[in-house]
């Protein structure tokens, strides 16, 4: 027999849908068998961004061909609100006014989705325009927010800034993202009997999703079911927003007794959903002749479009990664979470930390130009220490620092100083294109910042075959969350992977959950599914020792069998003997993250409960004639702590690298001057293709990293912190775009960085050099 | 005239009578098939996660062609065989090799986009298989240009294409059945026109010689005309149009053909972009690396240099390359041709100098001059499968250090795709210098107004424009230096 089970932790398992994946028999929600009867329902929507809604005529909508129904705010049994903070701001359907271009004003519900679509087109709505506020910078005029400002405070940083030697201000503004998950947001809706009805629906938080269905309908929670299977990509965008979609859904079903399904076509869904918020930020530094920062002022506007959403937390979040690598002596923070009239921006990979780690990286840079110092030099001297310089501007102390073990070692394998000397000859003989070279620094927070999130539950069944059955509160939208809770689940009982079964998310199996979001559901599902994998062994050690008359510790599970005493039993054979003495084999599991603590109004505590780290080198090209680019090289070294599946997390650091290289650079969002989106298909907004992968790739899981923390098996975190490893790109676009002014002129390269503005930024670092 | 249409689906024939003549593809897999493998993440082939195979006989074999499942209708299946992802496992049920590959390198994360690369390494495969080397990179860039993969970012599906021939598999089971499928597929060949009457009365034709298309469209002047269906697509896809009645042109013959002279190459208005980037990359390398940029394989599998022309976009790619070469087109109604030079054919935004009833039957272009060079620019958000922004071509001949020719036309700047005149005028007989490049650079803001809109800005757009005339006398000038971020590359258009 081998000494080792089959896909137990830490081993490079491959995804447990793989092969369904390839084959095409994933069943996405689209593809589920259709119910006899099904309904394809669409969404009406507001063609102002505010208006008074003066009438709704639907007459023609109703009489359609194929139509069956129509429903708008009337028809709502229940509250006509889906705000996920109970903010009550986030209606099903606007009723009197409406707030942003895309907004729900009604829904139909026809024998065929073509139908429903094209009857929708037929809705007579009259407007009374209200003033529009379109865009952040609008919004800053008038400090209109979604939810109040807030603060983060340590020093006193206005003192220290004025006594600096050097002191220098600027700003930065930060383009938004669409999630463009491959697949759409989709839910159908099937009535049961009764008040009951079920929800398949593709989203990160079926608990949330169960909640807004039976307020929407005015149910008791109990009567609502929601399961998923899995989703086609997500990335926050399926966080809140699939509530939109699935609570149309279930009204009509409920409504008209009959099974809906609603998918909206992929223009549609991003002109209704909202997006990672775009940012302006202000700072102000000051720091000494070495390129230490003493202080720093820093205001952080967010556009959060029209209602709060999860904005709350996610400008929380950005100011708790204003530092990211970088010890702050003193700080004065703000976060402004702005409203304006758009769909409301939302949850998006990393959750406004790559936005405040931008701020904090441009701000590095400044003092490397006005101090004529290698950007790099600058990080290292204000990395954060790990005994003394380790408390971050929200009090919390760092004990698990290893970002200058991991930048050490970065520059020394990617041949940080040697290349840069090398770009520096190719840029002297090189007229035209020029070469860049950057190497960034994450640091990233772990733990939802909410701290009742921080919670999970799972179950487990061991049927009497020895077969084990698996579920918990987490979703699996591709980062491998099953696949490593299975891994877990195995280990416990020492069995091979392929004896667990993956099952559906479902709020009758496991409920009250968290979303799948905030990296941290490995670590919440995993340690709840091991304490529930736990429980089942505990009793089948606990009887073995009754019945072979034997102390606990002669019972041990061994690869796919158990021992005990002298002799040993397949798993399944021990697992049939307790049953057949009438042993429970089915348990659930818990687990809450301790030490972890906030108090918002003093701005101190400790949120997170550990760091996830990692760095990048990158190299660049850009053409100084068009602003066109290319990136050569990209070298990562991150910080996974002891991997639970090195393969899932590879593939998380590579798609989350390149997912952030793509906000940062091609993919721009356009607002017209009407305030509607412009770039609202693949064919305007370009999220990076096969070619744009760099061509020299390297990544490197850092070694010897267990978790300092008693998290699942040692691991750490990995979502969302490779997605700021991007950064490295903008600041290689940035170093290129430096050279033509001699690397006099901080080039404040704005992300995203597209040919336009990077040509932009040649002229302009030409110019202030004097140049041309 | 037959009233049906007669097709493989993977090994099973399929005959079909009476349906929407604009139901797409994807639909029918979906809908009518229940075969849900094949997914929708766009529906404006985009994405990619759409993509089947289609397969077509072309003398003793087949040849198999990516495609975009959301643009096709269903009636350019005739005669063909189409292959979605589950038809590529084995009657065992044992994976295809480039699935296989897939799982092995982890190239699956959420899933959805993973049946449409699995058929673009499906097509790149079959294409390969007799040479059974892996792929180079570029190879694989190209290919998978029309899909988009929101989590992996790549790099495991490139490994998974490097890998996917493995010499031990064996032939796969299309290789293995293809002597049956050809003959399926030969038996539902014939030349004659396809009428269709859909449900709700709505008509189609497909006829197999252009004497029957003028004749169809002479009868039927206000019928829409579908090459490649890669724009018209999404008037039925986002615009939800009710076109009536369609023309197919995907079955001409002679409209299909390539004929080259000793000066000249004709150029048939329904042959596929991808029939002729190869030979127009011998002739004009940069003419050929625009093609390879335009769209994606299963874009320019379909799609035609005749669509791009009469859709007449100020954007499109072709054009400014095709007028800077000194292109003509050849327009027929029923019996009468005219020709006209192809800048002549751009009227205004939207307007082009096509009578109700006639249409494009051949473009036709002189080879290149002796001493001349054609320099192409496409600028663009993104470098692959995006719309330009900007596309400068630039046709030059200098002798004795003077401008001895010089044909200049953008798109992006107009409301078409337009000749720079003040900038020809500022070089033609000129010193070919710096200076007079310069002046000529000037010359561009009076001979322009560029577009403003979501791709670029007027300002970018025009400074760029400049720019591009300054990279051409850089690259004339041949000074050895580099000048472009992805150099021309042979290898692409093998
Ligand atoms: C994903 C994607 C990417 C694209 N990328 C590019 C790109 O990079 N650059 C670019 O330029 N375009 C691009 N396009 C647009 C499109 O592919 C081209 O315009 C293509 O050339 C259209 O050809 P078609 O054969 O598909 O035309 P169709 O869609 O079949 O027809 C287009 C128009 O031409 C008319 N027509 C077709 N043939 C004739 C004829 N012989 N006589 C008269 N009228 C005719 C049709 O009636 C219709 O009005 C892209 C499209 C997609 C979907
Ligand atoms: S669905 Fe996106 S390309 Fe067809
Ligand atoms: S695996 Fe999710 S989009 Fe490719």
């Amino acid at each position: 027999m081998p000494d080792q089970i089959k896909g137990g932790v830490h081993q490079a398992v491959v995804h447990d849908s793989a092969a369904v994946h390839v084959s095409g028999q994933a069943v996405f929600v689209d593809d589920m068998a259709e119910p006899r009867d099904l309904l394809h329902a669409y969404i009406g929507v507001s063609e102002r961004p505010h208006a008074k809604i003066r009438q709704l005529d639907l007459a023609a909508v109703g009489a359609a061909e194929g139509v069956c129904c129509v429903v708008s705010a009337g028809d709502i049994a229940g509250q006509n609100d889906i705000s996920p903070t109970h903010t009550m701001d986030e209606p099903v359907f606007a009723e009197a006014a409406t707030e942003f271009i895309g907004q729900p004003l009604f829904a139909v519900a026809a024998q065929t989705r073509d139908q429903a679509r094209r009857a929708v087109r037929l809705a007579a709505v009259e407007y009374s325009d209200l003033p529009a506020v379109l865009d952040l910078e609008a919004a800053l005029a008038d400090e209109t927010l979604v939810v109040p400002a807030m603060e983060l405070k340590r020093g006193d940083a206005d003192a220290e800034i004025a006594a600096a030697a050097h002191s220098l201000k600027g700003k930065i503004r930060i383009g938004g993202q669409e999630h463009f998950y491959l697949e759409g947001q989709v839910s159908m809706a099937v009535p049961g009997e009764g008040d009951e009805m079920t929800l398949y629906c593709s989203t990160q938080h079926p608990t949330e999703i169960q909640q807004s269905v039976a307020r929407v309908l005015g149910l008791a929670a109990n009567a609502v079911n929601v399961r998923t299977r899995r989703l086609g990509g997500a990335f926050g965008g399926k966080e809140t927003q699939a509530a939109m979609f699935a609570t149309v859904a279930a009204l009509i079903a409920r409504k008209t007794g009959r099974p809906v399904k609603i998918r909206p076509d992929r223009d549609d869904d991003m002109v209704m959903t909202g997006k990672r918020h775009d940012f302006m930020a202000e700072y102000e530094v000051g720091f000494d002749d070495d390129g230490h920062i003493l202080g720093v002022r820093y205001r952080l506007a967010s556009n959060c479009g029209y209602s709060a959403d999860l904005s709350e937390a996610i400008n929380r979040r950005a100011l708790f990664h204003l530092d990211n690598c970088y010890y702050l002596p003193s700080a004065a923070m703000k976060g402004l979470p702005l409203k304006t009239n758009r769909p409301s921006n939302t949850a998006f990979r990393g959750f406004g930390g790559p936005q405040a780690m931008l701020v904090a990286e441009r701000v590095i840079d400044e003092i490397a130009f006005a101090l004529g110092q290698d950007p790099l030099e600058i990080r290292r001297r204000n990395f954060y220490g790990s005994s003394e310089r380790n408390i971050t501007p929200y009090h919390q102390t760092i004990e698990d620092n290893v970002i200058p073990e991991i930048v050490s070692e970065l520059a020394e394998s990617a041949d940080y100083v040697g290349r840069r000397a090398e770009i520096a000859r190719y840029n002297s003989d090189s007229p035209w294109l020029k070469k860049g070279i950057a190497l960034t620094p994450v640091k990233f927070g772990i733990a939802f910042t909410t701290k009742y999130l921080n919670q999970a539950g799972a179950l487990v069944h061991v049927y009497t075959d020895g077969s084990i059955h698996l579920n918990h509160g987490g979703t699996e939208m591709g980062q491998g969350l099953m696949t490593k809770v299975a891994q877990v689940v195995a280990e416990e009982f020492q069995v091979d992977l392929d004896h667990v079964k993956i099952t559906a998310t479902s709020t009758d199996k496991v409920p009250n959950t968290s979303a799948t979001a905030a990296s941290s559901s490995s670590d919440l599902n995993g340690m709840a599914a091991r304490q529930a994998a736990q429980t089942i062994k505990a009793r089948l050690i606990d009887f073995a020792a009754k019945q072979y008359e034997l102390p606990p510790d002669q019972i041990e599970f061994l690869p796919n069998r158990v021992r005990v005493g002298n002799q040993e039993f397949p798993f399944p054979d021990l697992v049939h003997q307790a049953y057949m003495a009438r042993v429970s084999l089915s348990a659930t599991g818990f687990y809450k993250t301790p030490k972890i603590h906030f108090d918002r109004q003093t701005g101190r505590g400790r949120p997170f409960y550990y760091f996830a780290y990692g760095a990048a080198v990158s190299e660049a090209t850009i053409d100084t004639l068009t602003g066109e680019y290319r990136i050569d090289r990209v070298d990562i070294l991150h910080d996974v702590g002891r991997s639970l599946n090195p393969a899932i997390d590879l593939g998380q650091i590579e798609g989350g690298f390149i997912q952030g290289v793509g906000w940062l650079t091609s993919e721009e969002l356009v607002w017209g001057e009407a305030g509607e989106l412009l770039t609202h298909a693949p064919s305007t907004y370009k999220i990076p293709v096969c070619s744009d992968r760099p061509r020299d790739f390297r990544m490197k899981l850092l070694e010897g990293a267990a978790n300092r923390e008693n998290t699942i098996y040692a691991s750490k975190a990995v979502g969302e912190p490779p997605l700021m490893l991007a950064i490295s790109v903008l600041h290689a676009l940035s170093d290129a775009v430096a050279s033509v002014g001699g690397h006099r002129v901080c080039p404040r390269l704005d992300p995203p960085a597209t040919p336009e503005c990077i040509l932009a930024a040649v002229e302009r670092v030409r110019s202030a050099a004097g140049h041309d | 005239m037959r009233h049906s249409i007669k097709f493989l689906l993977g090994d099973e024939p399929r005959e079909l009578s009476s349906f929407d003549p604009t139901m797409t593809v994807l639909d029918y897999l979906r809908i009518e098939e229940r075969r849900t493998g094949t997914k929708e993440g766009c529906a404006e082939g985009d994405c990619g996660a759409c993509t089947i195979v289609v397969g077509s006989l072309e003398g003793e074999k087949i040849r198999y062609q990516a495609v975009n499942s959301c643009l096709q209708f269903l009636p350019t299946l005739d005669g063909r065989q189409l292959i979605s992802v589950e038809d590529l496992p084995d009657s065992s049920g044992a994976l295809h090799p480039v699935q296989t590959a897939m799982i092995r390198e982890n190239a699956s994360q959420c899933g959805f986009c993973t049946p449409g690369f699995v058929m673009s390494l499906f097509a790149l495969y079959r294409e390969g298989a007799a040479a059974g080397d892996p792929p180079e990179l570029e190879t694989i860039n190209d290919v998978l240009a029309g899909n988009l993969c929101r989590c992996t970012g790549y790099g495991p599906i490139i490994e998974a294409a490097r890998s996917m021939h493995q010499p031990a598999a064996g032939p796969d089971h299309f290789e293995q059945n293809s002597a049956a499928t050809v003959a399926a597929l030969r038996a539902i060949q014939d030349s004659q026109t396809i009428h269709l009457t859909g449900p709700d009365g709505r008509q189609s034709f497909a006829p197999t010689t252009t004497d029957a298309l003028a004749e169809i469209l002479a009868e039927h002047p206000g019928a829409t005309l579908v090459a490649g269906a890669t724009d018209v697509g999404l008037w039925v896809t986002k615009a939800q149009r009710r076109l009536d009645p369609v023309i197919f042109l995907d079955r001409l013959g002679e409209m299909k053909q390539v004929n080259e002279t000793a000066t000249t190459i004709e150029i048939g208005a329904a042959v596929t972009y991808t029939d002729v980037e190869r030979m127009m990359a011998d002739h004009y390398p940069d003419f050929g690396e625009i093609i390879r940029r335009l769209g994606s394989p299963p874009v320019r599998n379909v799609g035609t240099i005749g669509g791009n022309i009469a859709n007449g976009s100020p954007i499109g790619d072709s054009m400014p390359p095709l007028i800077a070469a000194g292109a003509t087109l050849v327009l027929r109604r029923g019996g009468e041709r005219r020709q006209l030079p192809l800048e002549d054919f751009f009227i205004d935004y939207n307007k082009q100098d096509l009578k109700s009833g006639e249409f494009v039957e051949t473009i036709t272009l002189p080879k290149p001059a002796p001493g001349s060079r054609l320099f192409c620019y496409k600028i663009s958000k993104r470098f692959d499968q995006d719309i330009s922004a900007i596309l400068g071509a630039f046709n030059l001949t200098i002798r004795d250090g003077k401008v001895a020719s010089v044909r200049i036309a953008y798109g992006g700047m107009a409301a078409t795709p337009r000749r720079a005149s003040g900038a020809e005028a500022a070089l033609q007989g000129k010193a070919w210098t710096r200076k007079t490049v310069d002046r000529a650079v000037v010359a561009l803001a009076s001979d322009f107004r560029p577009l403003d809109d979501l791709r670029a800005s007027a300002a970018y757009r025009m400074q760029v424009a400049g720019n591009l005339l300054v990279k051409a006398y850089l690259e004339a000038q041949g000074a050895g230096v580099e000048t472009r971020i992805i150099p021309y590359r042979e290898a692409a258009h093998a």
